[in-house]
This record gives C-alpha cells, structure tokens and sequence, in this order.
C-alpha cells in the first residue's frame, strides 16, 4: 500500500544537519511533480537550499508549516497518483510513525584524524562503494564545501572528504605551500588509509591539487573532475583572496564571501561565523598568506597545469559556473580538446553547491 | 562537691558546655544533612573551634556587639541567637533568623548583638569599630569583638581598623581565629610575622595568643582585655590558635592537609573533650550532668532540624520587601 | 582539532596556552594552586572549583597563590601589566571587587586616558559572577553594570565554552585591563571548541538564532533563557532572533541596531539589577538609533531591585526567567 504513497521528509545535508526550517513551499496541493523538481526551501544552519522531489507525483498532503523548524527525517509531504484515494493517504498518515531521531553516532564516526608527515589531517568517510572518490576543498575552505555532493553521492562511492593543511581541523602551520606540497600530502593520506586509487574532485585551488596530484603519481588517480579550477590560466581576483586573508569581522568579510555565489543571499550568518572560527585559529591568517604567496604569486596563478595534464591521459572533467568572480570560466577553454567541459548557467564560484544536483550526476558518470 | 578550681561557678560551666555542645552538633549535623543534599549553596562549619567563641562570648551581654565571619554559626549559638531560627535560616525557610534571605553566610541577629556572619573576610573589623565608637559615645560600656581567620587576617581592612581603634581607643577586642588554613592555603604560607602579638605591637596594640582549644584558657584572656576595654583602655588583639575538624566548606577534599592531621585533631585537640576532661576531674561537674546535656542538645537539633524541614518557603511577596526602610 | 569542552576547561585552557606561549603571563590568586605552605598536597584546589587546577603544575612560579589581600595582588598585578607583565588576577567572586576596587577603577581603568596616552595595562581580572548558586548575597552578583560604567575597563562575560577561550584569550593578549565575568552556572556547559589557541575580537556580538518578528538582546547565562524563550515563542510562530553581546564593553551596538531595524522589537535581558543596567543602556541606545523601526515599545527583563535572596525559593523568582523573557516578546507582538 505505502509504496504508492510517496513521503518527501526533511532532508540531512551533511553530517552536522539534525534540524531545518521550512521557509517556503514552492509546489502547492494538487500539483503535478516529476523527480528533480523542486518542492520547498529549507534553510539550515548552514546554507539554504531547494528540496527536490525524489519521486514523481501529485502533492496531496502538505505537512511541514512555513517558519517552522523540524528534525531531519520529518515527514514534510504526501505525493500521490491521482488514482490514490485519500482514504488510503489518510488511513496512511494515521499508523505513521514517526523515525527515531538518529544517535550522533554517525557523526562521530565520519569525522576523524590521520597523522601524516605533514601533521594531523582531518577528513571525513562516507558510504562503501567500490570506486572511491576524494573531494578536496579550494583556497580557505574546508571538508564541509562538499556537504551536497557527499551527502548525495555516499550511497553510490566510498567516498572521502579532507581538510588541507592549513584548512578546517587540520594542521595550521606546514612546509611547503606549493601545489607539490598539497600533492603530496593527497598521495600520504592516500598511502596512509591504503588507498590504491581514487577518482579525485577538486574545487578551486583543491582542483589544481588534484590535477597536479595525477601528475605526479598517475596510476593512483583513476579520473579527475574540477569545479571553478585553477591551475588552468593565470587569471585569479586578488581583491577576493586578500580580502579573505585579512577580514576580521562578519561585516567585513560578507562581501567577499557573497562574490563566491551567483545569488549572493546563499551567504548565511552561519557560513560567516564558521570561516571566522577558522580564520580566528591561531596560525590560519599566516597560512592563508603564505599558500596565496605561494600559489598566487605576483597576484597570478604560479602554476598552469593543462599540458602536464593532458599528458598523463587521465580522463578529466572540468566544470565552471559562468558567472564565477574568482576564476573566470573561459580558463576552462585550454581544457576542451581533451576534457569534457560543463559550463553551468547562472553559476557562480560555488558551483558544486549552487548546482549541486547536476554537479552529483556528473561525478558519478565521470567517476572510474 | 569539692571546690570549685574555675573561674565560673557551675552554673555557668553548664551554659558554657551547652553552648559548646550546642554549636558542636549543630554541626555535625549539618555535614550529615548537607552531604543529603537537602542544604543549598555551602556551608562553613565551625566545628573544633567552639571554645573560642563560647569563651570569649561567656563575657559578653546582649549591648555587646560582635561580628562575625563565613564560619559563622558557632558565634551565633555562643551569641544567644536561637538554633531554630538559624536552621530554618540554613534551609532557606520563611521561619528562618532572616527570613531565609540571608542564608548560612548572613546570619544575623542585631537583638542578641549579634551584627552578622560575613561574607566578605575583613568586613567585620571597620564595622566593629563603629560599633566601638558607638558604644563610647553612649558611655554605656559596651564592646565589640570581631572575628576573623588567620587568612583575614591579612586583608587590608583588618590592618587598617586596628589602627583606627588604637588612635580612638575604642573599646573593640580583634579575634584572631587561627586554623592554621585559609581555605587550602597554609597560615606558613601566607603570614610574614612569626606572632601576632607582634603584629598587633606593630599598631600600638596590646596582643595575646591563647590555646584555643581550650576553653579557660580564651576564657581567662578575653575577660581581661574585655574588662580592660570596657574601663577605657582601648583595643586588645587575641589570637586564638584551633584546629577546623571539617574542610573548609562542605565537598573540599582537603588533600592539603597532613596525613592523620584530622584524626589527630579530633583525638587530641577536640575543646569539647578537653573541657569535660577538666570539669570531671576536678569533680566539678559529673559525667552524668555532661551527658544529659548532650542528649538536651541532641534533641534539640533533631527537633530543630525538623521544624526547618517543615516550615515554609518564602513567597514571591517576600522578594521585594526589606530593600530599604521607606522607598 | 575540536572537542566537547566545559566553559572551565575551556577557560583552564585558554590560560594554559597562553602561559606556555608567552613567558611574561603570570597567573595570581587565593587558592588557585591551593596547599601553599602547608603539608599535603600542592595543587591542592586549582581555585574552590577546580578551574585553575593542574596549571601550577605545568607553569610552577608563574601560578601564584596569594594571601587574602585582595587590594595588594590585585593592585600588583595592575603594577606588574604597568611594567610589561601580562597578569591574570583571579578574584574568586567577583563580588570581592568591593575591596580592592580603588585599583581597578582610580588606578587600572584610568592610567592609558590620565598619562597622555603613555601607558598600557593588559592585566586581566577574572573571576566569578551570577545567580543560581544559592550562593547569597555577597556571592551571586552579576555587577557588570557597574564595570561597564567605567571608561578604561574592558568587560566580557561569554555564554558558553567556544567563546569562552576566544575572548579569554582576546583578554590576555588585549592591552587594556579586561574584566572577565565568568558566570558559575555556565561552568559545566559543553561547546566545540578547537584544540588550538584563538580570538574572538571585543565588540562583536553573536547572534545564537536568527529571526523575524522580535529580537532579544542577552549576555552570560541569560542567552540561554533567551534561546530557551525563542524556542518556546517559535511554537507560536513567533519568530525571534537572539543576540548575545558576549563584550559589554566594548558593546556591539551595531549589531543590535540592525536586528531592531530588522524585526522592530526589542527585549533586553539582564541578570543584574534594573537601574543602570546593560538593558537599560541596550534599550537607550537602540531607541535612540533605530526609534524608527520599533513597532512597539522596549522591554527590559532584569533581576528585581533587591540584593540577591538565598532562598532558592526567591532566587529562583529573582533570575530572569524564559517565561518572563517569552511573555515580554508576547506583549509586543500583540
Ligand atoms: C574579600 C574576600 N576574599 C575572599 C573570599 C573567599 N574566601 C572565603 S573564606 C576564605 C578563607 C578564609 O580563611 P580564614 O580567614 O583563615 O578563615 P577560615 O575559613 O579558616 O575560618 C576565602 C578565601 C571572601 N569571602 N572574601
Ligand atoms: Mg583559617
């Protein structure tokens, strides 16, 4: 009988998600829906973002109020066929039982530490599948940049999401600050959880890491897919990087962040007080300034990677938003004889976020 | 009955063992009822300390003032503030010495002369050489006595109202209650002068240093600084040397203390056995008189106890009362 | 690397950290080794909850206890930062203020302003504040007011473990003498808080819950009656943002005046006494910058006008409390 009757519950966005506002319902009762469509904005902590139907049908029930808050797993809507009666929808909804709040035991277990050489690395393991799949962050973000393509994606891959030196938890002060560096301190975490190879996404300078970790030890990198890459071109807006080095107020630092989104209005309080907790952290100011002193040098990108790249024959898939700020999407033309390239429309620096949905189907087509 | 050796007639070794036992197990009792978790915020007892309040309070009538620390229960009781009022007190009751606003800390009872347990160590010296002061411009012979510990000792209002006593010779005795602790802080640690008595020179006051353990012993000291103080000859320092039976508040440790320190104190330096000792082998008092005493107090901290449990809370209409005089 | 920390540990930590990375801080106060001079053990207390304890043994000399001469240690302290020390100064309760306030206010607050701008006294004064501890009235109150009141002092009291070590940190590293009120019953909260040092800069409130249709303004312990109230008051669709000042001086008007003008209502909650509050200065200061957007009048819930009671039955009617704070935010949405 339930399988008919279709439930759209309040979503977990990553790990730390256990509860999310409804702000707004974009469908309405009586309305036909497919799946991927968007049916309500739900604001977290974190981030706000569109829930999209998982399944197609008619909305006959909504549940969730508009302003209120309710636990992750809380059912939110009823789709059904037309061929449903609310009989059955009704005599569903009066045995439904509510899930039992999940125990934090997820979360502890997903965030943890390794040493390597470099020092204590923080990372984050998601689902068992059989092809694995490393995200790795860009210039002064962290392992939570990936929360909707982790969360989308864990129960096809195994997947891993690290903290750079210098980055999120992990190790604040290190030697080397060049894209070798930051290889090679992919390739330790490698060795280290016995990781034969991996498919890795990189956003930003994480896409040059990544590139540049295929560069130097090809046979372990199965494939490589980039959002809002550098290494590609020379061009990088300085007035961004040193604005996010050297801000040290909410008020001061929103407009940097905002120039990371198309809609500028994704940028929430939290998202501001989490960079500036990092960013507070004893060490991370001065190694955010010498990585950009080092990666950005002469206010340009050191280091273009597409012909090294191309080189090792490493499939490659490279996307941009083409309203990105940071790196503007034609650095993805030197790219295009031999990747495959997805410019996404009304996309800013963010794109494996603000198209997340598109992003998660395009990584696990690429994905080797 | 063979002659009497004390400087107090039985009668009066009687009401003094009562006020020691009283305050005694007013104590003890509380470390039991505390340790229930019936008793809110913390308690400071003065059990093992006894002698020093009741000896020097046997001289002292209801105009004479004293003023009192945070271990502050002991001089109540030897003060003649009712034990049913101050567990009530204890317990936060309505029925309580200060309607439960003061609590354990604030007790208080200006009838009795008794002008409050303290919260904040050194406070009582500058009030008392008000109290002083009064009492010469009335010319009515009174006295005030404040207490404080070794540790209080050396706060600067102490220091600075024994000069001001001396310059006014007013008619104020200083009590040095000296544990040997400040909280966990030993008295070697944080007082320069070997005596007192020195420091007390060092202000032009005449000082003493008496076992506190003993009763006749503060009892004999005190009444002749008080006399002395009464007559115009201004103010006196006592040091009373004793020994605190339980931690410095009820949950410490007391890991700073000496291995065997605290079954030494209460084998050897307990005032309550010491006195009995002394009043039954002179063939003052008997055994049997000592112990019907103890079973009269025992009955009466159990009654009292009793009541306080029972007896009401405060009601809202009691927060906003008592702020001033007239608003 | 982040762990589930208490405010005390927390507080323990900042200090630790400190101590090891800067040699001119020192740490004095009564009983915060504990056992000095005497025959048992040394580190005997780490000050009567246990804050300070294990910091004597890492940083030997430089945890100092002191005799109970409040007006002495705390005016050498203030000296020692005047010489180019960094003293932490604990003052147990920060009701014992009364004895030695002559250094803190004629002396510490004024020296930078009275000598032309010459001098610089980073001494941070800490210790505890608040109510609920049945503690009475010489040990249970929230005197920040009054602290605040002084120009040259700088006054903290966070309202939870992560901001905590932030600002206690900000504190020892600041120039300027600091007041840092640690409110008793926050001590065993938990919070994230990183393994590593950080600061949070003075003057800058956080804002604990975003929302709409009130705003209350809170510090210390009081946040959390306010979350508590917001939480309560969002069953009813009532939609409310909470700002926690965390710095009453400096005071992060700024913020405050945004949300007013955001959602038009303001209830200021306070655990000290009403007059001369931190609410009643919130509320004067928001009135008067934002008097366009207020859709109803401010309300200040304060502690009575009345020492603090011991009974726990006043007590409990003397803290602010989520109902009150709740129902404040009821009359204006009315
Ligand atoms: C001005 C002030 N400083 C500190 C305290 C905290 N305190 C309460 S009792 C105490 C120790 C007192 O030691 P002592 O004077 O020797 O008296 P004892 O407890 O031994 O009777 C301390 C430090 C206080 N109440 N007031
Ligand atoms: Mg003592």
């Amino acid at each position: 009988m339930s399988d008919r009757i279709k439930q759209v519950v309040m979503p977990k966005w990553g790990l730390s998600m256990r509860e999310g506002k409804v702000t707004k319902w974009i469908v309405k009762l009586g309305d036909k829906v497919s799946v991927g469509d968007e049916l309500l904005e739900v604001e977290t902590e974190k981030i706000a973002s569109a829930v999209e139907a998982g399944d197609a049908g008619i909305v006959r029930r909504i549940l969730g109020e508009v302003d209120t808050v309710y636990p992750v797993k809380t059912l939110l809507a009823i789709l059904a066929d037309e061929d449903v009666p609310d009989s059955e929808i009704d005599a569903f909804l009066s045995t439904y039982v509510p899930p039992v709040a999940e125990e934090g035991e997820e979360e502890v277990s997903a965030y943890q530490n390794v040493t390597l050489p470099v020092g204590e690395i923080r990372y984050a393991k998601y689902g068992d599948g059989a092809k694995t799949l490393i995200f790795i962050h860009g210039f002064g973000g962290d392992l939570d940049n990936w929360l909707f393509n982790t969360s989308g994606l864990a129960d096809q891959f195994t997947i891993y999401a690290i903290d750079l030196p210098g980055h999120g938890r992990s190790v604040k002060a290190f030697k080397d600050p060049s894209l070798k560096g930051m290889a090679d301190v992919v390739l330790s975490f490698m060795d280290e959880l016995n990781i034969d190879h991996a498919n890795l996404i990189g956003h930003s300078l994480g896409g040059a890491i990544s590139m540049k970790t295929a560069i130097a030890a090809p046979k372990r990198v199965s494939s490589v897919t980039v959002f809002g890459s550098a290494g590609l071109g020379a061009d990088i807006n300085m007035d961004y990087i040193n604005g996010f080095i050297s801000a040290e107020s909410r008020r001061e630092i929103k407009p940097f962040l905002e120039q990371l989104f198309f809609d500028s209005s994704l940028v929430g309080r939290q998202m501001i007080d989490d960079i500036l907790k990092y960013k507070r952290l004893d060490g991370v100011p001065e190694a955010l300034r010498t990585l950009a002193d080092t990666v950005f040098k002469g206010g340009t990108q050191a280091q273009t990677l597409a012909d090294a790249f191309k080189a090792t024959g490493i499939p490659l898939l490279a996307i941009h938003g083409k309203d990105d700020h940071i790196i503007p999407a034609s650095h993805t033309d030197v790219v295009k004889g031999f990747a495959k390239v997805e410019l996404f429309a009304d996309t800013g620096h963010m794109s494996q976020m603000e198209k997340s949905k598109e992003a998660n189907a395009l990584i696990a087509a690429h994905a080797k | 009955m063979s002659n009497n050796p004390f400087p107090l007639p039985k009668e009066k070794l009687l009401e003094a063992y009562t006020k020691m036992k009283t305050i005694r197990e007013f104590e003890e009792r509380l470390h039991i009822e505390f340790a229930k978790g019936d008793i809110p915020g913390f308690v400071h007892l003065y059990a093992g300390e006894e002698a020093s309040g009741t000896g020097i309070m046997m001289h002292l009538e209801d105009k004479d003032r004293i003023a009192s620390t945070h271990r502050g229960h002991g001089h109540c009781i030897a003060k003649g503030v009712e034990v049913e009022g101050m567990m009530a007190e204890i317990y936060g009751k309505a029925t309580g010495s200060c309607r439960g606003k003061g609590g354990s800390m604030h007790i208080a009872d200006l009838s009795k002369g008794m002008m409050g347990a303290n919260g904040i160590l050194g406070a009582g010296a500058p009030l008392i050489c008000g109290a002083g002061l009064a009492a010469k411009f009335r010319g009515d012979g009174g006295v005030g006595i404040t207490f404080f510990g070794d540790g209080a000792s050396n706060q600067g209002t102490v220091l600075e109202s024994m000069n001001l006593a001396a310059i006014w010779n007013l008619p104020v005795i200083f009590v040095v209650e000296n544990n040997g602790y400040a909280e966990s802080t030993s008295i070697d640690y944080a007082l320069a002068v070997d005596s007192y008595i020195d420091r007390a020179a060092g202000f032009g006051i005449p000082g003493v240093t008496v076992d506190g353990t003993d009763f006749f012993a503060v009892y004999e000291a005190a009444g002749e600084i008080i006399k002395r103080a009464r007559e115009g000859g201004g103010p006196a320092f006592l040091e009373c040397k004793m020994v605190r039976f339980f931690g410095h508040f009820e949950g410490d440790a007391q890991t700073y203390r000496a291995k065997g320190e605290n079954e030494e104190n209460r084998a050897n330096k307990d005032c309550l056995k010491i006195f009995r000792s002394k009043v039954t082998k002179a063939g003052v008092i008997s055994d049997a008189d000592l112990n019907k005493i103890d079973d009269q107090v025992l009955a009466r901290i159990e009654a009292s106890v009793q009541k306080a449990k029972r007896d009401p809370l405060p009601t809202q209409k009691d927060l906003l009362t008592d702020v001033y005089v007239r608003y | 690397m982040a762990r589930n920390l208490s405010m005390k540990d927390a507080i323990n930590e900042a200090i630790d950290l400190e101590m090891t990375r800067d040699p001119s801080v020192i740490l004095m106060g009564e009983d915060i080794a504990g056992g000095s001079g005497g025959q048992g053990e040394m580190d005997a207390w780490g000050g009567p909850l246990g804050v300070t304890k294990g910091l004597w043994g890492k940083h030997k000399e430089r945890v100092m206890d002191t005799p109970l001469s409040e007006s002495a240690f705390i005016g050498a302290a203030i000296g020692a930062a005047a010489c180019g020390m960094r003293p932490i100064a604990e003052l147990m309760f920060l009701d014992f203020m009364g004895v030695c306030f002559d250094q803190i206010f004629n002396q510490a607050a004024k020296f930078k302003y009275m000598f032309g701008g010459k001098a610089e006294t980073p001494v941070v004064i800490r210790g505890m504040v608040g109510a609920g501890f049945r503690a009475a009235a010489q040990h249970s109150q929230m005197l920040t007011p009054l602290f605040t009141h002084i120009p040259g002092l700088k006054v903290i009291c966070p309202s939870n473990a992560y901001d905590a070590k932030g600002l206690l940190i900000q504190s020892i590293r600041d120039n300027d003498p600091v007041i840092f009120c640690e409110h008793k019953n926050l001590y065993a909260s938990m919070a994230d808080v990183p393994a590593e040092a950080y600061t949070i800069p003075f003057g800058e409130a956080a804002i604990p819950r975003e929302g709409k249709s009130a705003t209350i303004v809170a510090y210390g312990l009081m946040v959390h009656r306010a979350l508590e109230a917001a939480e309560t008051l969002a069953k009813e669709k009532i939609d409310v943002e909470v700002v926690d000042l965390r710095s009453l001086s400096p005071i992060d008007m700024d913020t405050v005046i945004e949300s007013v003008e955001k959602t038009g209502r303001l209830v200021a909650v306070d655990e000290a006494n009403p007059r001369c509050s931190i609410a009643a200065d919130v509320i004067a200061s928001a009135t008067e910058h934002a008097f366009k957007a207020l859709k109803a009048a401010p309300i200040a819930i304060t502690a009575p006008h009345t020492p603090v009671p011991f009974s726990a039955a006043l007590e409990d009617l003397y803290i602010p409390s989520a109902a009150r704070i709740a129902d404040a935010v009821r009359k204006q949405v009315k």
